[in-house]
């Protein structure tokens, strides 16, 4: 089975239906919650309708044309997002979270990883199975996990509010904290940042470090000048892998976070489920996506910039 | 070892102590005589019996395993499509619509399709998040199973074709037989990934249809009770029995979740 370039029969017959599913069940709704961010709302929630629907004939007319589309569209979802200094705010306090996040991954998953890719080969695949096995259980499980141990009666809190005790500050808490948030998004998405960093350090050449040691670079040089920039293309696709889920996530700050803690995931979902605003929820997941898709261009200069 | 690496083993050990921290610590408590998740009372099995008696976690579980068997079919047959197709085809179009939906944080994903279909006027139910699991979870399909053929020995086809096999004999005797391990370790992903979300089933399943993980978080959410432990723990044992059975007949798929 090479790759054939003539469109035929068989093309069609293998490739067609996936992308007729996804095509309906992806694209198409992918494209209706963009157009859904120039609508207004309607008057029970949801989408002022385009179309009149008449009660009794079942008739169908299309309200919109082309004198009175300003109507029915408008950009007032977008100027209401950059208005309201709130939403703004508590975008940046979600990309913030969601750095921080990638950056704890990177910290705990590099000497990790480093050390699984410089483990003999026939324990490697062991080890690396050790990394992911916790997160094949069900995601929900080790949020919760997470509220016994920090929760005010967990032997964590206990603890540390016994230790300040003795310091003669008062006891603190832990759950529904930005505290949690954090910890709980690390622990998350932290073998999304190891497998990258492992597949990538694995393929290292150790001669250059040798080479290099001979000429008398320290460890850290060694570190520094090979290791970390060889690793950078792992380090990036970790990073991408961690900071997307991170920053839509909607239920660990709902269960972790209390009142402080939430992120624009919970704005979003309170816009679907508790206002019925799709215009200004579509809004919100656009500008999710647009910020999401900036930061992946910025980077994508940055590490071109370097190569230069 | 050097001094160095015996530090560096010591971090490595302190992660994988918290990786594995919270999950013994609900298997513990799911055996412990007490309502509180904090001291040790003594060993029950109390919580297990209390869990399936449990009408509407039984209700939970039964759907789930029914949407989770309904995806795991239809996302393998058009999974595997999809891997064949863009293993030996150049396309545009196929790969971006088959890769975008890992790639994308799932609340876009779940939002857009609860638009879609309330749009439609469809009830959501089973059958809503049904449709939904099926999309996101092609994806993950059509990567094993592409992987699988890469890893294939092309010269098994030619020579099966050299020697009078027609195109679709080729596939069936010779293709469709060593990428099978790649076709059911995708399965059992897909099967894995659907009893397991959250996100999307959140968004699809409106007020007709719970499955565990909706149920676990109504339940979390409210107060925190050992019952969770309990079906935690199945839960856990279920899943590392799925994916024992996945690594043995793929061992690369374990990656791409």
């Amino acid at each position: 089975m090479s790759k054939v370039k003539s469109p035929g029969l068989a093309k069609w017959l293998i490739s067609g239906p996936p992308l007729l599913y996804l095509l309906i069940f992806f694209a198409i709704p992918t494209l209706i919650m963009i157009f859904s961010a120039f609508r207004f709302p309607g008057e029970y929630g949801g989408l002022m309708p385009l179309v009149d629907i008449h009660p009794d004939t079942g008739v169908r007319t299309l309200l919109i044309n082309s004198q009175n589309w300003r109507d029915f569209l408008t950009l007032e979802n977008f100027s209401r997002f950059f208005e309201d200094g709130v939403y703004v705010e508590l975008f940046v306090k979600s990309f913030w979270y969601a750095g921080l996040t990638t950056l704890f991954c990177i910290i705990l998953a590099y000497p990790l990883a480093w050390l699984i890719a410089r483990s003999p080969k026939k324990y490697r695949d062991l080890l690396i199975l050790l990394v992911i096995l916790p997160f094949w259980s069900n995601f929900l499980i080790r949020v919760y996990a997470w509220m016994i141990i920090l929760g005010p009666q967990g032997y964590f809190a206990m603890t540390v509010n016994s230790v300040l005790a003795w310091f003669g500050i008062g006891p603190q808490q832990f759950l529904f904290t930005h505290f949690a948030v954090i910890v709980v998004l690390v622990y998350v998405h932290l073998p999304f940042m190891v497998l990258p960093l492992y597949a990538n350090l694995e393929k290292h050449d150790m001669a250059l470090l040798a080479a290099a040691q001979d000429l008398g670079a320290s460890a850290w040089q060694r570190f520094w000048r090979i290791t970390w920039p060889l690793s950078l293309p792992g380090v990036w696709a970790g990073a991408a892998l961690v900071f997307i889920p991170a920053l839509g996530m909607f239920a660990v700050p709902d269960l972790v976070g209390g009142t402080d803690g939430i992120m624009v995931g919970n704005l979003i979902k309170q816009q679907f489920l508790d206002s019925r605003d799709w215009p200004f929820g579509s809004t919100l997941s656009i500008m999710l996506t647009g910020g999401v898709l900036l930061l992946a261009v910025l980077a994508t200069l940055i590490s071109r910039g370097r190569k230069k | 070892m050097t001094k160095q690496n015996k530090w560096l083993w010591a971090v490595a050990l302190l992660t994988y102590g918290f990786l594995y921290l919270p999950l013994v610590i609900v298997v513990v408590y799911s055996f412990n005589d007490s309502r509180l998740n904090a001291e040790w009372v003594g060993f029950t099995f109390k919580w297990y019996r209390i869990l399936f008696n449990n009408e509407q976690m039984l209700l939970a579980a039964r759907n789930s395993l029914l949407i989770g068997v309904i995806t795991s079919v239809f996302a393998t047959i058009f999974g595997t499509l999809a891997g064949m197709a863009m293993y030996k085809y150049k396309l545009r179009l196929l790969p971006v619509l088959v890769l975008t939906p890992i790639a994308i944080p799932e609340i876009l994903m779940g939002v857009s399709l609860l638009m879609f279909f309330v749009m439609l006027n469809m009830t959501l139910g089973l059958f809503s998040v049904a449709l939904a699991h099926i999309a996101f979870c092609i994806g993950f399909v059509a990567i094993v199973v592409r992987s699988r053929l890469q890893g294939m020995d092309e010269a098994l086809v030619e020579a099966a074709r050299d020697l009078g096999a027609t195109p679709l004999q080729a596939f069936y005797l010779i293709t469709m037989p060593l990428i099978m391990p790649g076709i059911i370790a995708g399965a059992l992903m897909a099967f894995t990934l659907s009893i397991d979300d959250f996100v999307i089933t959140f968004f699809t399943a409106g007020a007709g249809a719970s499955t565990l993980p909706l149920q676990i978080y109504s339940m979390i959410r409210i107060a925190v009770t050992p019952e969770v432990n309990a079906i935690s723990t199945l839960l856990m044992l279920l899943t590392l029995a799925l994916i024992l059975i996945a690594g043995k007949l793929a061992p690369g798929a374990l990656r791409a979740k």
